[in-house]
């Protein structure tokens, strides 16, 4: 329908844009294995040195190791109390029903330095120490949200005659829920859980606020970009991080054929 | 409703009452000689904020920024959209789709990151525009740096929503507007920018907010100018006032209260 011209200026358009989206996300990689110590175009020559010195580091060994850990309570809180929410909102019509929904959805529509001091200061206010577990309930409060909207989704789209087929049949409560609810939505579970690991392991605002003296990746990387001194290491960082954050959110798509990761704003 | 007590509960207890203790704080003020919050109402701050000249300039230059961050993108984005709704194919459709997403969920701080290795003054920006003859921008750490990461960072927030509405435009309407006399352009103008406008403001919605909150990019990026994030966090931080950090963190917040409520009259809210 359109002319020749406009559908090749277009398809010129869509290439640029590509381009623009993806060069600066390769060119770290690129710089991680590049022998100069400096941080210059044109690259020099390929080197593993600065992933070994990296590999080695034990500072770095421990940030990874300390954000693996968060990622992973994290996960396990946001999967429980998202996917209760997402049972309760489905199954029951109730007042003030929307304003839940709404509240659920705040911790990723508000900018991240909101939800961080606002929670930074209750924290000072009732005398908690920051640690590791401040650190874990600012994550868990925005990856709730990410396995809510998976689930919520999820049992949206499943017919409600399955579950009264089962009662039916005679099946208890906890028979239909092992036996049907469980297998239905268990790819949409596994999808949340991978977007909100990956969610907390990049998360840099909320951790900078609700973290003590805790060193995660990112705050690390953060520390480091504004130091200056040790960069050929946080190229290898981040190229490290970029992999993690980027692997669960291709495999959630694919168990969601794409709407999960689609549907979460990964807002700051 | 027993299913819902846990996840609310943790809710209302941590989160929304840091948010209202929040707001509560900002009508406190902290003593000057031992920093200790005072916890006695007025409204010093947000009087500070309103009428001293420093913050209007921070307010002004911040919503500045974000509103040329989500003019630049709405344009990048809509020829975008348009090829993907319009010209492409079920299959590379979905090929684009993932493409936009990938860097949207690619670590936050590694695409600030890039941008400082791509503008700094040997990157790749001024050494590509010297080899091809032309004289070397060196834009690193300015506000047009600033720019340029903005509009990349916050590009597929804006792309999404603009490709999801112009896909519902209906071929129908299209094809009457052709069998109506309208050029190609004609038709785009008026038939598909209208329509697929809610989706525009739907996705200025995310590139104006996360604009106005972020901090960490005029850190990194920027020429050490004050924008509204990166004022609040210093004073957290080094000058330790929470009262007024959490008065100045009241003002992004009402700017995106008046441009929701605009949103929605747009009906952006229905492209989201």
């Amino acid at each position: 329908m359109e002319g020749f011209w406009t559908r090749m200026a277009l398809r010129v358009w869509v290439v640029l844009v590509l381009l623009f989206l993806f060069i600066p996300i390769l060119l770290i990689p690129a710089y991680a294995l590049n022998s100069s110590k400096i941080q210059s175009w044109p690259l020099t020559s390929f080197t593993l040195g600065w992933v070994n010195l990296t590999l080695n580091d034990p500072e770095v060994v421990s940030a990874v190791g300390l954000s693996v850990r968060i990622a992973l309570v994290t996960t396990i809180f946001a999967l429980v109390l998202g996917s209760l929410a997402a049972f309760a909102i489905h199954r029951t019509r109730f007042f003030g029903r929307d304003a839940i929904s709404f509240l659920l959805i705040l911790p990723l529509a508000l900018p991240g330095i909101i939800t961080g001091i606002s929670l930074r200061s209750s924290f000072t206010f009732a005398h908690v120490e920051l640690s590791i577990w401040t650190i874990i309930i600012g994550h868990t409060t925005f990856c709730i949200v990410v396995v809510y909207n998976n689930v919520l989704a999820r049992l949206r789209r499943t017919q409600g005659s399955l579950f009264e087929a089962a009662a039916d049949l005679g099946a208890s409560g906890l028979q239909t829920f092992r036996d049907i609810t469980v297998p239905l939505i268990s790819t949409a579970l596994v999808a949340g859980a991978m977007l909100a690991f990956a969610l907390s392991f990049d998360e840099v605002i909320v951790t900078t606020f609700t973290a003590g003296a805790q060193n995660t990746v990112p705050i690390w990387i953060l520390a480091q970009i504004r130091n200056g001194q040790r960069l050929p290491e946080v190229n290898v960082v981040v190229s490290f991080v970029i992999l993690v954050t980027i692997i669960p959110v291709v495999v959630a798509a694919r168990l969601t054929g794409g709407s999960g990761a689609a549907r979460v704003q990964a807002g700051r | 409703m027993l299913l819902l007590a846990l996840p609310l509960g943790w809710f209302v207890v941590i989160y929304l009452a840091s948010l209202v203790l929040l707001l509560i704080t900002s009508f406190w003020s902290i003593d000057a000689f031992t920093t200790e919050i005072v916890q006695v109402w007025n409204l010093d701050n947000f009087q500070t904020i309103l009428t001293n000249e420093t913050y209007r300039t921070i307010i002004f230059r911040t919503v500045w920024m974000a509103a040329r961050v989500t003019l630049i993108d709405a344009a990048i984005a809509f020829p975008f959209a348009y090829f993907m709704a319009r010209v492409a194919s079920r299959r590379t459709q979905t090929l684009l789709f993932a493409a936009v997403l990938l860097p949207l969920w690619a670590s936050y701080l590694a695409r600030l990151y890039s941008w400082i290795l791509i503008l700094n003054h040997s990157g790749v920006l001024n050494w590509s525009m010297q080899s091809i003859g032309l004289p070397a921008p060196n834009i690193g750490y300015s506000e047009t740096a600033m720019l340029v990461v903005f509009c990349y960072i916050w590009l597929p927030f804006m792309i999404i929503p603009t490709y999801a509405a112009m896909e519902r435009v209906p071929e129908s309407l299209i094809e009457a507007a052709h069998d109506l006399g309208a050029r190609g352009w004609r038709t785009t103008l008026d038939v598909v920018l209208p329509l697929a406008m809610p989706g525009v403001v739907a996705g200025s919605i995310f590139t104006f907010s996360l604009t106005l909150g972020d901090y960490i990019t005029p850190i990194l990026i920027g020429p050490g100018t004050s924008f509204i994030g990166n004022v609040v966090y210093s004073n957290i931080g080094i000058a330790n006032n929470v009262p007024f950090a959490a008065a100045l963190a009241t003002v992004p917040v009402a700017i995106m209260a008046v441009y929701l409520l605009v949103a929605r009259r747009l009906g952006a809210f229905e492209a989201l």
